[in-house]
């Protein structure tokens, strides 16, 4: 039963890891930059939960509904003003004007909150769980996390799939020259992709803040796991990304329950194994007939 | 009313002058020819009308709006659009969705999904399959389809013959005169002349970026082409371009 409670539990953690992974794929995607500060952005995101209910109180769940939509129009632009400058700057720019935008942001996170670890307290939630089978308990929150993971992952896929934007958006991930003489606006694009991006990470981020606590410099760890469960799933896949999210997870917690110390050690070594065996990561679609 | 003019531009790649001062004109509901060996700059001459590259030196009107400093998206929203040489599909999506993308300006006329499928028949079989692995011909309309989509005014052909069959080259070519046929102007750049120079009602030939032969393709001697295009002295049939 302990295998099955490892495996029940990396399972729930692996949604979050897939909410975290799937903006950083699709900017990958759209415009084959890797964001370096993805993950303290969700980890911002954290904070300003943490400063409204400071001010306005409340639990903190309410706080996505403002956290979210900002977090979308901060993406919108940050590529705009910031990233689309560093993309015209050649291959190296986007690495280090996303790593020195990562470095801003923990460090102003250390200057205005301390060093401290921080958590969003929401109450009962956080410690009520279901009984699954004998020795098995799943927390609320985790399952929570876990459905809202999935609506997030399947209604992206249903907007790439279904909207003119997700149209365009593939397009521009398939081939930029061919979008733009297509009528397609790169720079709106664009903008829209870190804008998902960036509400996903706010998500993520929030939901991270509410399981465990944070502080300030977490978001590389974030970022790490993101990265993982993206090149498990195989890039450019949204289902890879809910799958590596989720194999990273189980790997994670089964890793653990054999050495407590090594959960996160045995991640890394299925990630580099999927690098190694199977680059393309575990969904990797090759059929003729189009997604 | 002049539909596209092209006023003494020059386009470089570092010290490579890849055009030198040229001026073009091209009337509406016209087909124009431009040929010329490897290199000559035919590319380069696209790639300036679409909005890829802006010239050095020199303006590019379309309906007598100045559009040099317009980027390819907004181009195609005034109704310029470009089949790129090789194609440019977008190989992940599938046929259909390759030709929505194309639609994605919102400019109206007569081209749908439907008319193209009309146009195109043996690509209506495949649209759900992936662009990718279609063949060299069904590529080639997939591509010629997505730029209908925007219902072009101009519609610039890269090499479509290029690496095709010649049967294929014959069909693409019927479906070129249908296009027209809705009244829409065409530049069609070839190294296969004998098929452009058929369907077109005038024809320039580049060389080494200008223009050293033009004029309606009836009028033109295959010595002066021939001569025009690989650049061994030139006859006196021809006329160098301003
Ligand atoms: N991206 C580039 N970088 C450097 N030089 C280039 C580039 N593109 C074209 N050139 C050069 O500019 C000149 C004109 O090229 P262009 O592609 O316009 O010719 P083309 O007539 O289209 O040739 P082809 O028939 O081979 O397609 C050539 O000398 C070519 O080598
Ligand atoms: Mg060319």
């Amino acid at each position: 039963m302990i295998w099955l409670n490892a495996v029940v539990q990396g399972l729930l953690l692996g949604g979050l890891y897939a909410i975290f992974a799937c903006g950083l794929s699709l900017m990958f995607g759209v415009m084959r930059l890797v964001n370096l500060a993805h993950g303290d952005i969700g980890v911002l995101a954290a904070y300003f939960s943490i400063i409204l209910i400071e001010h306005l109180g409340g639990n903190p769940l309410w706080t996505f509904a403002a956290v979210v939509p900002v977090a979308a129009l901060v993406g919108y632009f940050l590529q705009r003003f910031l990233f689309d400058r560093a993309l015209d700057g050649g291959e190296l720019s986007p690495l280090l004007v996303t790593f020195g935008l990562s470095i801003v942001i923990e460090n102003l996170l250390q200057q205005t909150f301390g060093a401290n670890d921080q958590s969003l307290n929401i109450g009962a939630l956080s410690y009520q769980s279901w009984k699954i089978a004998t020795d098995v308990y799943v927390g609320r929150l985790n399952v929570i996390i876990f459905v809202i993971a999935v609506i997030v992952i399947v209604g992206l896929q249903l907007f790439l799939s279904k909207t003119r934007t997700g149209l365009a958006l593939r397009a521009t991930a398939d081939n930029r020259r061919a979008a733009s003489l297509s009528g397609i606006n790169p720079k709106r694009t664009r903008s829209i992709a870190t804008a998902i991006a960036l509400a996903t990470v706010a998500i993520g981020g929030l939901f991270l803040a509410m399981r465990t606590s944070f502080a300030p410099t977490s978001g590389s760890s974030d970022l790490l796991f993101a990265f993982e469960a993206v090149i498990i799933g195989g890039l450019g896949n949204l289902w890879g990304t809910l799958i590596g999210g989720i194999a990273l997870g189980i790997a994670q917690t089964v890793g653990s329950q054999i050495n407590a110390a090594d959960g996160i050690l045995i991640g890394d070594l299925v990630f580099l194994a999927i690098l190694a065996f199977r680059p393309q990561g575990l969904v990797g679609l090759k059929s003729e007939v189009a997604r | 009313m002049t539909h596209l003019r092209l006023d003494r531009v020059t386009a470089y790649y570092g010290h490579l002058q890849a055009l030198q001062e040229l001026s073009l004109e091209v009337d509406q509901g016209e087909i124009l020819a431009v040929i010329g060996a490897n290199g000559a700059g035919k590319s380069t001459l696209l790639s300036l009308i679409s909005g890829e590259q802006a010239p050095r030196e020199g303006r590019v009107f379309f309906d007598d709006i100045d559009i040099t400093s317009l980027a390819p998206h907004q181009r195609v929203r005034k109704g310029i659009a470009l089949v790129p040489e090789g194609r440019h599909l977008f190989g992940t999506l599938s046929v259909e969705d390759n030709l929505r993308s194309g639609a994605s300006t919102r400019r109206r006329g007569t081209w749908d999904l439907d008319a193209v499928y009309e146009l195109f028949p043996f690509i209506a079989a495949r649209r759900k399959h992936r662009a990718a692995v279609l063949s060299g011909g069904e590529q080639q309309a997939v591509a010629i389809g997505r730029a209908l989509m925007s219902n072009p005014s101009l519609l610039l052909l890269d090499e479509v013959s290029l690496g095709l069959a010649p049967v294929i080259i014959r069909d693409l070519y019927a479906a070129l005169q249908r296009i027209t046929a809705e009244g829409t102007t065409l530049l069609v750049v070839e190294q296969n002349i004998t098929e452009a120079l058929a369907a077109a009602n005038y024809a320039i030939c580049l060389l080494e970026g200008r223009v050293v032969l033009e004029g309606k393709p009836d009028t033109l001697s295959q010595r002066a082409i021939s001569q025009a295009y690989f650049g061994h002295d030139l006859g006196p049939s021809s006329k160098a371009a301003s």
